[in-house]
């Protein structure tokens, strides 16, 4: 097991064990520090992106026990013993996620930042099992906002891999 | 190998797409650095008046704290405005500076900066900060701004308002058919998702590495360099990705001040990434109030157009944007009056938003095109095509291109136009009103001088570079297509670079010049770069090529090859070794053609229609679907050109039905700072968008690119207000279209 000591934990800094993207890490966490400010500025996953910082765009949003959830809305002392899956355990060049895939064949984005949230989320969305027509997957995909306008692009795109039977079986 | 060329036409997957699907695009706020400070800043309480007294004790007692900045500890600086106008996209008047002085030009101006060991000691400590205040009473709105002005300078890089023509008065009032209305359009914020960001790396010695959210990072270099006065050679920016712009990082904000000011105090690297309220204390898309007159035969045929605009900006600068232009040449018409006029307002200075004056302007003119529809009783389309104008009568030009009448017919095939039936609230469906809209989209085609790069290494691969952005619009993806092409490579052999000082002069990217002017450029390094290895492989001893001119050889598959003869070849790496070069590095350059600028007039067009839907007794708008036909040149890439006007469609119909930054008139403040009140549109508001590209032929530079990025927004807004029209006879002309208007 990793042991990270982290710059200015300070007095009351609290003792955390966290499991991201499949590497258990041993942390002092000041309670202050939200998840998402533990994995930008503490751990380097920059991939999870701050785009409110308030719960309004889910450009942050990651998989916490496979649940999407919104990084910048949860204390990191709050998710003790939790798994984590940040978009660079999604899936990394030369071995993507399918979804990953999907996003660059369908060109659900333009500049890039809200896409790791919405591959989070979309995860997180098939994983709930609720999407079923493009509606709703418009509807429940509606947490993430792409100021590009790419939602088209992205619907197909997870349209597309909701479709391939290899999924639908893995979602079971 | 002959099958994957050409690259440039064809559907290309965007070459920085694994890395932005795998969280490996690093943008502004995610570089690293050794002993990296966070920063935060302390925005001010009042919108007008004057900080009396600033007490940052306990700030500065709080744990982690560095340092507190303000104007009374301030790095010095020039006091003159000159050094702050080393800045591509500044406007008449004097520029902001950050710590100037006591004074506060707007809610939310940084009155201080808390620099701290972590990100939350400095959220913290900025908290502390207790500031007392002399306090005016600020003024927001422009309609009652205390005088409306001509702008006495105008702000370069824009055309100017033109000079009226014929009697538009006379004409008007001779007309059968009348239109007179006003139109507001409201404020708007960029609202990218990428929060406005620096990095600076303090390398040492004076040295700066900046990482900052910008659509150019030449300007912002100018900039620091100017005011801070740095040496050029000890300042690199370098920003590979940029989180979207949509023009608010034109101009250098406060943000890449202040983190450089800090750095250069404390001599250590600093990080300042602004709130997602922060971002509501910089450039916007300022309230627009416009009236529109249209006097016309009875059949509709234009006799008079007069358009007026009333703009707000700044107290300290005139920002400007060409918003009665258009109404001059969308459409013939001899008898024309234009007027554009500024109101002061306090707040930030206004700044570009996709497609600044034709997105505000056309929807006055769309929107008053469809009333003289109505009044004339023809059909919107049939409107158009009968005012069509074959000449650009504000400067008395041939366009270069103009495909709009093949937009028009496409469009309103794809869309089914002629299931409309003419009168409103005509169609419905059980609950639902449908109707059906339709306006005209118009922006400027241009170019900017340009210089790029191109350097093959002996492995056979190939860099393209220049210090222009790739803001999400697929610039890498283009450049690396033309590279592929001109050298005949396959593009995973070919690197484009971007966003990075160290690379060939850029301007920023913006106005849609950027697909034009760069990828001309780099066509250009990419010849120069042909003729140097054609020169060395004739040069080789007993080179099979020793005669041939570039007209007789074929550059393919890593080989340059004799046209009529192919098994007569030298391959690129004999070519370097034969050289003694591990590298052959050739520049290119573009230069906007001046005689075919003062010849023609650019401009690409759209068509696009809506179909909206909406309750009858509760007033919910639901967009149904819109078909977007754009007349733009050549596409060079037909995935990311889609992309480009998806995007402007979607922030059109954001603009029609959701967006609106709301002041509270007597605080000055905007009082829906966030993007859960601020409203931009959600996957579940935006409905099938279909997007149609219309053959179009220009000369205006190499590629035959007129851009993309402005086109899809502009006439949007104003083919929803119209479909809304269509559904529920209600004329609403104050965006956005929200319930209350329709109830």
């Amino acid at each position: 097991m990793e042991i990270d000591r982290l710059t200015a934990a300070g007095p009351t800094a609290v003792s955390i064990a966290l499991k991201v993207n499949g590497v258990e890490r041993r942390l002092e966490v000041p309670p202050s520090v939200t998840l998402l400010d533990l994995l930008r500025e503490r751990l380097d996953l920059t991939g999870s992106k701050k785009g409110c910082d308030q719960g309004q765009c889910g450009a942050c949003t990651v998989l916490v026990n496979g649940r999407r959830v919104n990084a910048c809305l949860q204390l990191a002392v709050m998710n003790d013993g939790a798994e984590i899956t940040t978009i660079e355990g999604v899936g990394q060049p030369g071995a993507l996620h399918p979804l990953q895939e999907a996003f660059i064949a369908h060109d659900a984005f333009q500049c890039g930042y809200c896409t790791p949230g919405q591959i989070c989320s979309a995860i997180g969305m098939m994983n709930e099992g609720h999407a079923k027509t493009e509606a709703e997957i418009r509807e429940l995909m509606s947490g993430n906002l792409c100021r590009c306008g790419a939602y088209g692009n992205i619907v197909d795109a997870i349209e597309d891999v909701m479709g391939r039977s290899a999924f639908k079986e893995a979602a079971e | 190998m002959s099958n994957i060329h050409p690259y440039v036409g064809r559907a290309t997957s965007r070459v920085d797409g694994p890395l932005k699907v795998s969280g490996l695009a690093q943008y502004a706020a995610e570089f690293g650095a050794p002993d990296l400070a966070y920063a935060a800043a302390v925005p001010s309480a009042i919108a007008k008046g004057r900080v009396t007294s600033l007490d940052v004790s306990a700030a500065r007692a709080a744990p982690g704290v560095i340092d507190v900045l303000s104007h009374e500890n301030k790095l010095a600086f020039p006091e003159d405005d000159e050094p702050f106008k080393n800045d591509m996209v500044a406007v008449p008047g004097s520029p902001f500076r950050p710590f100037r002085d006591d004074q506060v030009h707007y809610s939310g101006q940084a009155i201080a900066l808390v620099v701290a060991d972590t990100h939350e000691n400095a959220r913290h400590a900025a908290t502390l900060v207790r500031a007392t205040y002399a306090a005016e009473t600020p003024n927001v709105d422009v309609a009652s701004a205390a005088n409306h002005y001509e702008p006495p300078e105008p702000r370069d890089g824009i055309p100017p308002t033109p000079e009226p023509r014929g009697d538009a008065a006379g004409a008007f009032a001779a007309a059968p058919v009348q239109v007179t209305a006003d139109y507001r359009v409201v404020a708007e914020h960029h609202n990218p998702m990428e929060l406005q960001a620096t990095t600076v790396v303090w390398e040492g010695d004076g040295r700066l590495l900046i990482h900052n959210k910008t659509q150019g990072v030449v300007n912002p270099k100018n900039y620091i360099c100017s005011v801070f006065g740095l040496d050029e050679d000890k300042v690199r920016l370098v920003s590979p990705f940029v989180g979207g712009a949509f023009g608010m990082a034109l101009r250098p904000h406060y943000d890449v001040f202040l983190a450089v000011m800090a750095s250069l105090k404390l001599q250590r690297s600093i990080r300042l990434v602004l709130t997602r309220g922060q971002m509501f204390t910089m450039g916007w898309r300022p309230d627009c109030l416009q009236t529109v007159s249209f006097g016309a035969d009875a059949g509709g045929r234009l006799t008079s157009i007069q358009h007026h605009a009333i703009q707000a900006t700044s107290r300290y600068e005139d920002y400007q944007e060409p918003i009665v232009n258009w109404s001059g040449f969308l459409y013939d018409c001899d008898n024309v009056a234009l007027k554009y006029e500024l109101g002061k307002v306090d707040t930030p200075t206004p700044s570009d938003m996709r497609a600044p004056g034709a997105t505000t302007g056309v929807f006055a003119l769309e929107c008053a095109m469809d009333e003289l529809a109505y009044a004339a009783k023809v059909d919107p389309v049939e409107l158009r095509l009968m005012n069509y104008s074959d000449r650009d009568k504000n400067d008395d030009k041939p366009f270069s291109s103009k495909e709009l009448r093949e937009a028009y017919r496409l469009g309103a095939e794809r869309f089914g136009w002629s299931k409309r039936s003419p009168e409103p609230r005509s169609m419905r469906e059980g609950r639902e009103l449908i109707g059906y809209g339709m306006a005209t989209g118009c922006w400027e085609a241009m170019t900017m001088p340009h210089k790029a790069r191109a350097t093959l290494t002996a492995d056979g691969k190939l860099e393209v570079g220049c210090a222009t952005a790739d803001i999400g619009t697929g610039t890498y993806t283009i450049l690396a297509q033309i590279a592929a092409d001109a050298l005949g490579l396959d593009i995973a052999e070919v690197t484009s670079r971007v966003g990075d000082t160290s690379l060939p002069m850029a301007p920023v990217e913006g106005g849609s010049w950027a697909a034009a002017s760069a990828g001309s450029a780099v066509k250009s390094a990419c010849e120069t770069l042909k003729d140097e290895l054609l020169k060395r492989a004739r040069g080789i001893d007993g080179s099979p090529l020793a005669n041939a001119g570039l007209d007789h050889v074929v550059f393919g598959n890593g080989r340059i090859a004799l046209a009529s003869d192919p098994a007569k070849a030298v391959s690129f790496a004999d070519v370097l070794k034969g050289a003694g070069l591990d590298k052959l590095e050739a520049d290119g350059g573009f230069e906007p053609d001046k005689d075919f600028a003062q010849t023609y007039a650019g401009y690409t067009h759209a068509a696009c229609f809506v179909e909206v839907r909406v309750d009858e007794d509760l007033g919910v708008v639901r967009l149904a679907r819109v078909v977007s036909a754009v007349a733009a040149g050549k596409i060079l890439n037909p995935l990311t050109a889609r992309s480009q006007i998806l995007g402007g469609v979607v922030m059109g119909c954001g603009m029609a039905l959701h967006e609106e930054t709301l002041w509270d008139k007597t605080l000055g403040r905007v009082m829906n700072a966030n993007l859960g009140e601020y409203h931009v549109p959600a996957h579940a508001d935006i409905p099938d968008i279909d997007v149609v590209f219309v053959d179009e032929e220009d000369g205006s530079n190499p590629l035959g690119v007129k851009g993309l990025g402005e086109i899809g927004i502009v006439g949007t807004a104003a083919a929803v207000a119209n479909a809304i029209f269509h559904a529920t006879g209600k004329r609403v002309r104050e965006l956005p279209i929200t319930i209350d208007k329709l109830l």
